[in-house]
């Protein structure tokens, strides 16, 4: 089964300025995931864990939390806030039996910088590898896993081609 | 404050298996201040058991509130306004509060959100640590403000036992032995004499051994 995974990334004003300016088409060209969504905060450190909640409970299939590096927030301590609260997420998930790895917290330097896309690829194929969430409602899920039909196991055509 | 703790998720979900609609219900007073049971948590916790549920293959409907408190009978009254509405209760207030529903709302069912620890403080931002065993025969007048009861691993009331080495306690390295703090408070306090004061065999019916306490009040019943 092959699926677009949705992942939500939640970024501050200041580790997402250029991604923002890149606009869609740009981050395409950079290789930004195609199920990926940008969710713009003045700081990280502004996340509730309800809110990261919710992008489960909406269909996410993994989410990601870019902020400041840890010492270099623009608001002190904001993507340290931030840090906490996706593990505390990370340990609700595992308490629900799901693969803890679906969240994730990333220190970025301000600015556009390759490793914001690396951060959203990262997340991309890890999710790719675990799967779409357990929590996914097909029903009312935005983005519902594309069922892939296996293709019929066809004798090879012959070398040489068809006869004309 | 009464300290408590969100029980895990899972356990909650299993508590709800049979309902299909619950009242998540919050208080405002200390597990609200203890970051256990109130808005934001009843928030989360509701968030929770929808994935929780949804993961078993099922809907659950939630409604989310935060009551005043959950320890008096004009509070807990007011859940009326959800009469039918719900299947069972999840309470994330002390076990003070799920007493108190379960006590006044006899054919509610109620669940505990919360795992109710001890009666202790904010040494730091996110750490809390016990501080009052709540045993009904205060000696804190005697000991410099520091309870042995609720502080020493083995509730001893005359002194250190043999354990106590370089001030730390040998049950647990992590906090200290309170005879020592007792002893090295009163001597800044210039009352070292109190030390020297024996406790008597101590009744713990006060403590809750004599069985559930009550407090009458004459001069406020009504």
């Amino acid at each position: 089964m092959s699926f677009t995974p949705d992942i939500q990334i939640f970024c501050c004003h200041y580790t997402s300025q250029q991604a923002i300016a890149e606009g869609t088409d740009g981050l395409k060209e950079d290789g930004f995931p195609a199920g990926a969504a940008i969710n713009r905060l003045s700081c990280s450190g502004k996340l509730q864990v309800s809110v990261l909640l919710k992008a489960f409970e909406d269909g996410a299939d993994g989410v990601c939390v870019v902020g400041c590096p840890a010492d270099k927030c623009h608001n002190v301590m904001g993507s340290q806030r931030a840090a906490h609260r996706v593990l505390a997420v990370r340990k609700a998930l595992v308490e629900l039996g799901v693969e803890g790895e679906r969240i994730e917290m990333f220190h970025l330097e301000r600015g556009f910088h390759p490793e914001f896309i690396e951060a959203a690829v990262l997340m991309d194929e890890r999710i790719r590898t675990l799967g779409a969430s357990p929590f996914r409602d097909e029903k009312t899920t935005k983005n519902p896993v594309k069922k892939v039909p296996q293709k019929s196991a066809k004798k090879p055509a012959p070398k040489g081609g068809k006869k004309k | 404050m009464i300290i408590a703790e969100r029980k895990p998720v899972a356990e909650i979900v299993e508590m709800v298996a049979d309902a299909k609609r619950v009242l998540v219900l919050g208080c405002r007073g200390c597990v609200s201040v203890c970051s256990a049971g109130g808005e934001r948590e009843v928030e989360i916790l509701a968030s929770l058991l929808r994935l929780g549920c949804k993961k078993k293959g099922r809907e659950l409907k939630t409604i989310e509130a935060t009551m005043v408190r959950q320890c008096d009978r004009e509070y807990i009254d007011a859940i009326d306004q959800w009469d039918g509405q719900y299947d069972a209760i999840v309470s994330m207030a002390c076990g003070v509060g799920v007493n108190f529903i379960a006590n006044l709302r006899p054919t509610d069912i109620v669940y505990p959100g919360v795992n109710t620890g001890c009666y202790g403080g904010s040494t730091e931002q996110g750490v809390w640590t016990e501080q009052c065993a709540g045993c009904g025969n205060c000696v804190l007048h005697l000991t410099g403000g520091l309870c042995p009861v609720a502080r020493c691993a083995k509730s001893l009331m005359n002194g250190p036992c043999g354990g106590s080495q370089n001030g730390v306690c040998e049950i647990n390295k992590d906090i200290p032995c309170i005879w020592q703090s007792i002893h090295d408070r009163l001597q800044r306090t210039g009352r070292r004499a109190d030390m020297d004061k024996v406790a008597p065999i101590r009744d713990w019916s006060t403590s809750g051994h004599g069985g559930p306490r009550k407090v009458v009040r004459d001069d406020l019943t009504v």
